[in-house]
């Protein structure tokens, strides 16, 4: 005889009711206390063999797996280096770019763009003309950032020479890398090329990236999750908003930049651009993300996402126990606010590697601790608040150390759960920056948006075949580390 | 006649608004049948079942709407498409994916707000329904489970998973149950009392539930099992448990268990465990009677089972547990016989609750020799069309070919309306038996929807020189939100003759044409 059905009867019972509403106000008729939750249906109908997946403890267990290690990573940047020097697998002929697999001629206005300026900062060609007939012919091998330990925000563009940061994790094996943050408006990353984007990008390859290189290497390296856990509660979600965490690193990197051995004009050349650019810190809070989202990637059973990523045509994703294979939809347009004179019409789709800050449980995860850009984003603070509590819905845990003082600091929800999309409907939300659809204007304004379901949807599909073949097979599906 | 099938691309209503819309949709005249669905596997070969192809179903999801129409002519057609989408949108939020959340949206994130959650009702289609039960069971929950379209596999699997943790899984398929105090599902007001019940069959349950409360008794708890669980493959898990649970429940000092008929080896083994109870027990396998030993008690149909129980629980005897208005309701059947033109001798009965149908068909069997049936006792009786009644024929208008995309009859009286409408047509018809299923969840008024027909029909009769006899089992409880006696006046002011027991108003109506 079982105690819990024993003491079921000793009770009146409190219910929780999913589905019809009709039985819950049955039950407040009777002054019986329920609970509903708004079900709807799954993004797709699970095969019927395979509905144990949703609730499978070996699943669960790869998946707190996975996000402990995500959240436990410690990203440190430790200096700075050029490109083809340290990314694996990067030639002199290869250029990095954001989101998932893509070629020239798919390749939107941007990332055109940018791929353009790369092309006369690397010195192929010397005109926009003669960059495109190279690149339509196939001169540069192109990449996605994600398969070299890269990211890049918007077009994520990184050329061989470019220079780049480079974090490890204090608290595992993997780094990552990120370029350098050239401002706003127009700049390279949003698809601009003309000649004071190419000089701007080579003042800070001989000047900034050096300077900030030598100042890492006497810092002994800087901790960027400690930063972003401290920005995250000034205000800042470390996608769209970086201007706390911005302040953060300037206090730390500020001394270490004057005890190097530099002309004064340059170093306060460096002070002041990192001052004037509020979004300095986005390139690190990425690397950060992406040191995280790697240490969860490769367990296998896991259906952690690892990558949420854009080329500007089509949006990609990765999952830990799914190899390093991509699943891919159409890159939504975001929804936001335009800088004057640009609207709607103007917008590229989605583009970047930035929402792996998504993917690593800050950015649009961690909106309801940024007040400020709600109006950026075309909301009230209410709206922020209620994205984050959407997140919850479809992630794994809340982060040990990101924490919001306006949900009684809660942490973020982390770990973008596969199953729990496809089950709620409810996909990630990412806040961004929206480029121009044409090569060469930039950045026009930023927003709010989601990626497409059908990533989600043959994702799931393919972890769904595997469970399904490894349950035939009789083996353990889940719980066991590629690493 | 024109089918015409509409898609309203990621748009989910919840069944109960699509089902009202239908329902309006339906009464439209020159509309032959309106079903509103979401695009699940299920409700898709529903669909096609009922006469509709088209080649857009192979390309919708769970979230896409459909909206399929059998119509006089393309304008009806169209006008309806039009109808049902605008009735929708009036109707409430649609819930596009762009709208804002409402909170929780999942089982997890209700668990949070209310950890002290004891058990989680579950009433989501059944291709997901076991996704939502195992992760209650496996929250420590116990688990209300009224979906239907579960597997056989999910529910032995789940059953297992209940058993390991040592929680109680009613259903799939459970309609009803009442634990302390609260009901469950489909529910009467019954009084609390020293009478409990395990139950595999919805209707049953109620039936016997509201009878004790009429004879003056009560209930400690009542707990549904779902319709499959003594199935030899299931072997009666969760039956077994709840018999355990109220063997040792001091609350409980008799025993009723009711089903549909059981395996066999699974009879045996609830009976053997009845036996050993060490209460007082009461056990009703509608339509069968099971050999049993100790202190259990055979009834026949499902008002014994009440009378016995209370006659254990309350030790008066059976001769004073008659249960009212049974010498006024044969009154009023003698005077309708009398009424009978010549080639009426056919009987029909409409039901909402298919325990309730079996029931009165175990009850008429012997008496008229063959009712046909879409849930028939025998093999051979089974309608070919169940929309075509034959000579003696009762039909369970709950289930599936009935009520795809339209209301099940204990929310919504149109499919019945319509079938009645039919059936007082044929002259060879004396009587119709309906029942009508009060309670917590059920429809808030039936009566008032019922009886303008009921009268329209026996009017009709009259004007062709015969009569028609509507016997009513009204099953519920003075306390019961519909207000029984109001319910009961509106039926009898219409010319329906209402017992509380169904198997009263089965032997009633056979009495008309034996």
């Amino acid at each position: 005889m079982s105690e819990k059905i024993g003491q079921l009867l000793q009770t009146t019972p409190e219910v929780i009711n999913v589905g019809l509403d009709l039985f819950a106000r049955a039950i407040r008729e009777q002054g019986g206390s329920v609970q509903s939750v708004d079900w709807r249906p799954p993004m797709v109908e699970p095969a019927p063999q395979a509905l144990p997946l949703f609730n499978d403890p070996r699943i669960a267990e790869a998946n707190q797996e996975a996000v402990t290690r995500m959240m436990r990573a410690q990203p440190v940047v430790i200096g700075v280096a050029r490109a083809r020097d340290v990314i694996p697998g990067m030639t002199e002929r290869t250029f990095l770019h954001a989101g998932p697999p893509i070629d020239w001629a798919h390749a939107s206005g941007p990332l055109r763009g940018a791929l353009i300026g790369a092309m006369l900062f690397e010195g192929f060609a010397e005109t926009p003309e003669e960059a495109v007939r190279k690149l339509e012919s196939g001169y540069v091998e192109l990449s996605p950032n994600h398969e070299h330990d890269s990211v890049g925000p918007m077009a994520g563009v990184i050329s061989p020479s470019m220079p780049v940061y480079i974090a490890v994790n204090a608290a595992g094996q993997n780094r990552a890398y990120t370029n350098f943050n050239e401002g706003i408006g127009k700049v390279m990353r949003m698809g601009a090329y003309a000649p004071e984007v190419i000089d701007r990008l080579r003042w800070i390859s001989n000047v900034l990236a050096p300077l900030v290189g030598k100042a890492l290497e006497r810092s002994g390296g800087i901790d960027l999750r400690n930063i972003i856990a401290q920005a995250l509660q000034m205000g800042d979600e470390c996608h769209n908003r970086n201007k706390a965490a911005t302040s953060l690193f300037y206090r730390e990197i500020a001394p270490h930049l004057v005890e190097c051995d530099a002309p004064a004009s340059d170093i306060a050349a460096v002070l002041r651009f990192i001052n004037a650019n509020d979004h300095f810190f986005v390139n690190l809070a990425m690397v950060a993300a992406k040191v995280m989202a790697d240490a969860a990637h490769g367990i296998a059973g896991s259906t952690v996402v690892t990558t949420l990523s854009r080329n500007g045509t089509e949006f990609g994703i990765r999952v830990s126990g799914l190899g390093n294979r991509w699943f891919t939809g159409p890159a939504n347009v975001p929804r936001g606010l335009y800088f004057a004179g640009f609207g709607p019409d103007d917008a590229n789709p989605d583009i970047g590697d930035s929402a792996i800050t998504e993917t690593a449980g800050f950015g649009g995860f961690a909106l309801a601790g940024a007040p400020a850009i709600v109006q950026f984003i075309g909301g009230t603070p209410a709206d922020a608040v209620r994205a984050t509590l959407e997140m919850y819905e479809i992630t794994v845990a809340e982060h040990e150390v990101f924490r919001i003082p306006a949900l009684d600091f809660r942490g973020t929800p982390v770990g973008i759960d596969l199953r729990a999309v496809i089950r709620t409907g409810i996909l990630p939300v990412i806040d961004t920056g929206i480029a121009h659809r044409q090569p060469g204007i930039g950045q026009v304004g930023a927003g709010i948006v989601r990626p497409p379901e059908r990533c989600f949807v043959e994702a799931y599909r393919a972890f769904e075949r595997e469970y399904l073949a490894e349950r035939l097979a009789g083996t353990e599906p889940a719980g066991r580390s590629e690493r | 006649m024109v089918t015409r099938v509409h898609v309203e691309p990621n748009s989910y209503f919840d069944s109960v608004a699509l089902m009202a819309v239908a329902a309006a949709a339906n009464r439209r005249p020159g509309v032959e049948l309106v079903a509103l669905v979401m695009g699940t596997s299920a409700n898709l070969e529903l669909l096609r079942d009922s006469g509709f192809s088209d080649e857009r179903l192979e390309r919708v999801g769970p979230n896409d709407l459909v909206i399929a129409v059998r119509a006089s002519d393309e304008e009806m057609a169209e006008a309806t498409v039009r109808f049902a989408l605008d009735e929708l949108r009036r109707s409430g939020p649609t819930h596009r994916s762009e709208d804002a959340v409402v909170f929780p949206r999942s089982l997890r994130s209700a668990l949070r707000l209310h950890p002290q959650a004891d058990i989680v009702v579950i009433s989501v289609p059944g291709p997901y329904a076991p996704i939502e039960a195992e992760e209650a069971l496996r929250a420590g929950r116990h688990v209300f489970l009224f979906s239907d379209n579960v597997s056989i596999e999910h529910e032995i699997r789940l059953k297992q998973l209940a058993r390991e943790l040592g929680l109680l899984l009613m259903g799939p398929d459970c309609g009803t149950a009442y634990v302390n105090g609260l009901g469950l599902g489909f529910m009467n007001a019954v009084r609390r009392g020293p009478i409990g019940i395990v139950a595999a069959a919805g209707t049953g349950l109620q039936q016997v539930a509201s009878l004790i409360d009429w004879l003056g008794s009560g209930i400690s708890h009542s707990l549904g099992t779902g319709g499959r669980d003594l199935d030899e493959r299931v072997g009666g898990a969760t039956m077994l448990a709840a018999l355990d649970a109220l063997a040792t429940d001091p609350a409980t000092e008799v025993i009723v268990t009711v089903s549909k008929p059981p395996a066999p080896a699974v009879a045996q083994r609830v009976v053997e465990r009845l036996a050993q109870c060490g209460k007082p027990a009461v056990v009703c396998f509608v339509g069968t009677t099971p050999v049993v030993e100790g202190q259990v008690q055979i009834a026949r149909n499902l008002t014994e089972a009440a009378q016995l129980a209370v006659q254990l629980a309350t030790g008066r005897p059976l001769t004073e547990l008659e249960l009212p208005g049974t010498d006024e309701a044969r009154a009023r059947l003698t005077a309708e016989r009398s009424r009978l033109a010549p080639g009426q001798r056919f009987l029909r009965g409409l039901y909402s609750g298919g325990t309730l149908c079996e029931e009165a068909m175990a009850i008429l069997l012997p008496k008229l020799g063959a009712v046909h049936s879409n849930v028939p006792l025998r093999p051979e009786l089974r309608l070919e069309d169940p929309r075509r009644s034959v000579d003696h024929t009762f039909v369970d208008l709950g289930s599936d070919e009935f009520t795809v995309g339209r209301p099940h009859p204990m929310i919504d009286q149109t499919v019945r309306i319509e079938r009645l409408l039919r059936e007082a047509e044929d002259a060879t018809v004396a009587g119709i038996v309906l029942d009508v299923v009060l309670g917590y969840g059920a429809a808030a008024d039936p009566a008032s929807e019922l009886a303008p027909v009921i009268s329209q029909v026996r009017q009709r009769a009259t004007e062709a020189g015969r009569t028609l006899a509507i016997v009513v089992a009204l099953i519920g409880t003075r306390a019961d939100p519909q207000n029984y006696a109001r319910q009961r006046e509106l039926l009898e002011s219409a010319g329906a003759i209402v017992v509380p027991s169904n198997a009263a108003a089965a032997e009633l109506a056979g009495a008309l044409v034996a």
